[in-house]
């Protein structure tokens, strides 16, 4: 492939993400809304919400250091490398050396290392509180994501992610067990690095019920922006992750055309349309749990993937 | 090349008896360690030198056992430990320049420091049995001085008494093992026993005793509670010797033994490392979690790293068992090179770690905080450790833990079924205990740098001297090019590996962007430069964006507060706090953690108290009922204490009677 | 084709395998007896389409029983008992949930390991089927010895009983016969137990069988 061509499409990839993730976040909204029987908001209010955030002046505590400062252009960075890695459109971007999907997984991990170290800086109980709670769920949600990256890899023969989306989306995969249980795993990780309800409450005002929020309770203006757009790039790397690997059919594989790259494209809005309405539609259906239920949930999670690699180790039919 | 190492540490010898000789502490003390550093710099060009060319000697010198002689030998493994060593070394007396102007006790630990420096580097170099033993137990009684250089403090007594009685067994043990590998014909050199076959009984033999001897120096559980106690009791940059240097000494031993003289392994071994390593690493974790001393919670996750590095040899010695000799280079490159990560992040944490005792005069974290403002050299350098620590991109951390995890995304292959079984359970645990590491770094850093201070000592820090500073930024800067140049590593160390296991993985150098594609690069590949330059990229990017298009002002204001106005800084978490979601988790089952709340009753003005009962089941299932039995065995032999004339006469009469007769029967 | 019939028997014995977990991560009665209901749903599937590939008529049948009685009969039976005797709806555990997880994943290892070991040379669809039977069997006896409530102990023995229906059906060829004495001999001791949980209800105001060990004269 041509060095324009190439370029021209990692571009569009790396824009393609940053322009869809605010809307996901606004049409999950509109969803969660539509079932309650309210109008809900516009769906493109995320987009007004993220350019007048950065228009404002921020305010900052007084003993807030330079990492406070610096964090949210972290987490922005990574989050957005990290999401800009997953294929969507096309099965292998021209980027796919760096693409390791346990590289993705550490990305993530980094954003919520400093996202906690902010928590943690201004000095209140609410960033504590909101830290704490988060490590404690990344502690079983990350080690629950490596095992679903073992059971793919696994597969797949390669940790990189062009490999593994060409594989998917070329050869007859058929249904099998350990996919089955990885998928599950995946579903109940997605939730819970997200923040979404049964896990945490993304639109709650009560601190003691907030993980997410307590930690960027402090942040304002631009530094607010960028750490709302992160977490729609979150939802949207996730939903584009179950896509790729498991309902991978329209991909657009190396050598195509440019009508199949379009097709590609269409077929991943429609993908990530589809997912958020069943987030949305999962979301309004059952209730948040108890702080301390999460950890089992996890878990479960935990098992199940550790459970898929299990079985691959065992007999490469499974 | 080789003489010249045995020189310098002879200089370094010669530095002790300098040390006890000078009088006066604010010359000896500068003069001493700029001399050491002096001297392991040396050490490290010329191994650096002789590793890069791939040269290999052997000397011997007439002292110790006549017959013996001492053998001295370099070859990949030792030259690759001796970088290590020196480099740790080196850096550790840079950092002395600068803290050693605050030890109360000098002439304690002057002496002490140089002759560890030299003990270590004589066991990378030993090769017979008799000069590894010596080396070892002169490097153990150094550091054992060391540790109970301030013996009058209230923790360092026993931490002095459990690691002395520790370190015998680890000694006895491979007294033992070295016995049984000599043979009945007592061939100590290393030489005779590499080529000698051993029957598959004594193989097992000795290699059980080398997990346990070399084991329980590097901390392996159950064997690892010495650790805890000893390393935060010795001054900080002894401290990081014992952490990043010493314990990779024992697993320098382990490696020897095992992978050198011992031969072809068998697949049960494996096994037995394996789930050894996995327990270790996710017991090492909880433990540190549950800490609130900075220095004690290094101590436990150097337990923890420890761990990984036992995962990684287990699956290089399963590899091996099945004659899968790339797979085993593979697995053996992880576990060294996590080997090299560890003694950089360790030592620059508990550089960290002693700057800020200098500065606060205080090591609980719980009397700590927001000492980025007053330290921020200190606290920027720290931070890279926690992050290279946490195995975080584009760092040296992630780089181990991601072949840690190739290596083990290519063993469904393996053959026996406890493999199939053990190899998916230790992934699991090496995830696990990854991500409770983070947590734990966040958890000390920020309850130890961030936030408000809680006390006036914290309050009133001040940055550490310019010595320190200078060690702590040179390890940051290795950390962060470890991480972005790992194939040169990777090709370096495949020189040990291709001496080892005759194996070696593909050269590294040439791929694109500087990656690592261990297996081939259409498998899986890594670039640490490419996440640096798209990290760094958008950040810019995004700054450039919102500064020109957005808002570029800043407000300093109150954080919020609900309308209560927060002035006491001890609103904020504490260390117990924070993990107290982890404690529940995890520690109920584990440590048998309880807490427990005593409320006033309401009118009554007192405060309310938390006490957490945390319980070490390693220390009272093995240590206690063991300690139990000696005292009571030596109470039962007391009674031979306050004999009559007459029955001790009876005694020698029937001992002798007895070794008649066993002369008589089996004569 | 054929490798679709593979993977479609393994996924369902797999589904199955994970409603056997998920039910031990339940704590609410209701749940539970809804998890079971989908458990019996889960094992007729499975046994309808090993009835198809194995071309074997009488299989429908046992998967019809299946359905019927424990998907739906017992069930509702079970709802019915708990809304009479009106019994706490929580479920306590004799460990907590996380150490009964983590044990139940070790089972269903060592049931998987246990069961292609001894099994090299047969039919690979039969053996893998057969570790999966094995591994709920293994889950069911798990539930039935972690949990302190009788009607959650009466679900981890139907389980149970699904995991060898699961075994029976993979190894290809149980007489329709036995599968009949088999059923009745379960309806028959679920009539035991549930006279039973009546008259303990009766007497003792309560199916915690750890206070029938106090009223026993043992230590709790």
């Amino acid at each position: 492939m041509g060095l324009i061509a190439s370029s021209f499409i990692e571009g569009a990839q790396i824009l393609l993400v940053l322009a869809l993730a605010p809307l996901l976040t606004g049409f999950v909204r509109k969803i969660k809304a539509r079932l309650m029987r309210r109008r809900g908001p516009p769906l493109l209010q995320p987009y007004r919400d993220l350019v007048r955030l950065m228009r404002k002046d921020t305010v900052v505590a007084h003993n807030a250091s330079w990492l406070f400062r610096a964090a949210p252009y972290l987490i922005f960075a990574c989050t957005w490398l990290a999401s800009a890695l997953v294929p969507s459109f096309a099965a292998d971007l021209p980027f796919s050396p760096a693409a390791d999907l346990i590289a993705l997984t550490a990305l993530l991990g980094s954003a919520r290392f400093f996202l906690a170290l902010a928590g943690m800086d201004v000095g209140t109980s609410f960033g504590g509180i909101g830290a704490s709670r988060e490590v404690m769920i990344a502690s079983l949600a990350e080690p629950a994501m490596i095992m679903i990256v073992f059971t793919i890899a696994l597969f797949a023969g390669s940790t990189q992610l062009g490999t593994i989306a060409t594989l998917f989306a070329t050869s007859p995969v058929g249904l099998r067990v350990s996919l089955g249980l990885a998928l599950v795993a995946l579903v109940i990780v997605a939730i819970a690095e997200n923040g979404r309800i049964p896990v945490d409450n993304p639109a709650t005002h009560l601190e003691l019920t907030m993980v997410h929020e307590a930690m960027v309770l402090e942040y304002s203006g631009r530094h607010l922006a960028l750490i709302e757009f992160s977490t729609s790039l979150q939802l949207l790397l996730y939903l584009s992750l179950i896509a790729a690997i498991f309902v991978p059919w329209g991909v657009a594989i190396t050598g195509a055309t440019p009508a199949a790259y379009a097709f590609g494209g269409l077929v991943y809005v429609a993908k990530i349309a589809i997912g958020g309405a069943l987030l949305g539609a999962f979301e309004s259906a059952i209730a948040k749990m108890r702080v301390f239920r999460v950890p089992v949930f996890l878990g479960t999670a935990l098992m199940l993937g550790l459970l898929g690699t299990l079985l691959l180790f065992l007999s490469a039919s499974l | 090349m080789l003489p010249w190492l045995l020189v310098l540490v002879a200089g370094l010898l010669g530095l002790v008896v300098v040390a006890l000789l000078g009088r006066q502490r604010a010359i000896t003390t500068p003069l001493l360690y700029g001399a050491s550093l002096l001297v392991a710099a040396g050490l490290l060009s010329v191994a650096a030198a002789g590793f890069a060319r791939g040269t290999e000697a052997s000397l011997v010198l007439p002292l110790g056992l006549p017959w013996l002689g001492a053998h001295f030998r370099l070859d990949g493994l030792s030259f690759f430990f001796l970088v290590i060593v020196d480099l740790g070394g080196a850096l550790a007396s840079l950092y002395g320049l600068g803290y050693g102007r605050h030890e109360k006790a000098p002439e304690r630990v002057l002496p002490f420091f140089p002759a560890f420096l030299a003990a270590m580097n004589l066991v990378v170099l030993a090769d017979d049995a008799f000069t590894f033993l010596f080396s070892w137990e002169f490097m153990s009684l150094a550091s054992w001085a060391l540790v109970i250089a301030h013996h009058r403090e209230p923790d360092n007594a026993k931490a002095g008494f459990v690691y002395i009685v520790m370190a015998s067994f680890g000694t006895l043990v491979l007294l033992l093992a070295f016995g049984l590998l000599a043979g009945r014909d007592g061939t100590y050199d290393f030489a005779t026993i590499r080529t000698a076959t051993k029957p598959p009984l004594v193989a097992g033999l000795v290699f059980l005793l080398a997990l346990v001897g070399p084991g329980s120096k590097a901390g392996l559980v159950p064997l690892q509670v010495w650790l805890p106690l000893a390393h935060p009791a010795a001054p900080s940059h002894v401290s990081a010797l014992l952490s990043g240097v010493m314990t990779k000494v024992a697993v320098y031993g382990f490696v020897r033994i095992v992978f050198d003289l011992l031969g072809p392994p068998d697949w049960w071994w494996a096994v037995l490392v394996l789930a050894l390593g996995g327990t270790t690493s996710v017991l090492g974790v909880l433990y540190a979690l549950m800490e609130h001393d900075i220095k004690r919670l290094l101590a436990y996750h150097t337990v923890e790293n420890i761990g990984i590095i036992f995962i990684g040899l287990g699956l290089a010695l399963a590899f091996q068992a099945n004659a899968m000799a790339t797979a085993a280079a593979l697995a053996l490159t992880a576990a060294l090179f996590h080997v090299l990560n560890h003694s950089l992040f360790k030592s620059l944490l508990f550089f960290g770690a002693g700057s800020v005792l200098v500065a606060t005069g205080e090591r609980d974290m719980e009397h700590l905080g927001g000492l980025i403002h007053r330290m921020p050299v200190t606290a920027g350098a720290f931070l890279v450790g926690c992050a290279a620590i946490s195995a975080l991109p584009p760092l040296n951390g992630f780089v181990s833990e991601w072949l840690t995890f190739q290596a083990i995304l290519l063993s469904p292959i393996l053959p026996q079924w406890g493999l199939k079984f053990v190899v998916p359970a230790v992934g699991a645990a090496l995830a696990l205990s990854a991500a409770l590491a983070a947590a734990c770094f966040v958890k000390a850093y920020g309850v130890s740098f961030l936030g408000r201070p809680r006390s006036s000592a914290a309050a009133n820090a001040h940055e550490a001297d310019p010595f320190s500073l200078a060690a702590m930024l040179t390890l940051a800067a290795l950390c962060a090019l470890a991480g972005i140049f790992p194939a040169t590593v990777i090709d370096q160390i495949a020189g040990v590996t291709e001496g080892l296991l005759h194996a070696r993985l593909p050269l590294q150098a040439g791929n694109d962007f500087l990656s690592i594609a261990p297996i081939a690069a259409s498998r899986s590949s890594y670039s640490g430069l490419l996440l640096v330059i798209f990290i760094a990229g958008a950040m810019a990017l995004t700054a450039f964006v919102i500064h020109r298009f957005g808002s570029r002002l800043m407000r300093r204001s109150d954080p919020w507060d609900c309308g209560y106005p927060d002035a006491s800084p001890l609103t904020q978490y504490s260390a117990s706090s924070f993990a107290q979601p982890i404690r529940r988790v995890y520690g109920t089952l584990v440590f048998r953690a309880r807490e427990i709340v005593e409320m006033p009753p309401p009118g009554d003005g007192r405060p309310a108290r938390l006490t957490v009962e945390l319980h070490d089941l390693v220390w009272d299932s093995l240590y206690v009922p063991i300690a139990h039995a000696v005292s009571a065995i030596a109470g039962r032999l007391n009674h031979f204490q306050f004999l009559t004339i007459r029955r001790y006469l009876g005694l020698v009469f029937s001992v002798l009677v007895a070794l008649l007769l066993g002369l008589a029967i089996w004569g | 084709m054929e490798h679709l019939s593979f993977d479609v028997a393994h996924l369902l014995a797999g589904s199955l395998l994970l409603i056997s977990f998920l039910q031990l991560y339940q704590d609410r009665l209701t749940g539970l007896i809804h998890l079971f209901a989908l458990h019996a749903g889960i094992l007729a599937l499975s046994v309808a389409w090993q009835a198809l590939l194995q071309d074997a008529p009488h299989l429908y049948i046992t998967a019809a029983i299946a359905l019927v009685f424990k998907g739906i009969v017992i069930p509702l039976t079970l709802h019915r008992i708990m809304v009479k005797l009106g019994i706490h709806r929580g479920i306590e555990t004799v460990v907590g949930t996380g150490p009964t997880m983590l044990a139940g994943m070790g089972l269903v290892a060592l049931a998987m390991v246990v069961m292609l070991r001894v099994t090299p040379g047969a039919d690979p669809l039969a053996r893998e089927d057969l570790a999966f039977a094995l591994a709920v069997v293994l889950l069911g006896l798990l539930m039935m010895v972690t949990r302190r409530n009788a009607v959650s102990q009466v679900i981890g023995f139907m389980s149970l009983e699904n995991g060898l229906i699961l075994a029976a059906t993979g190894a290809k060829g149980m007489p329709l016969v036995v599968e009949i004495s088999v059923a009745f001999a379960i309806l028959i001791a679920f009539i035991v137990i549930g006279i039973f949980l009546f008259r303990i209800r009766e007497r003792f105001d309560t199916v915690d069988l750890q206070a029938l060990d106090r009223f026993r004269g043992e230590r709790s």
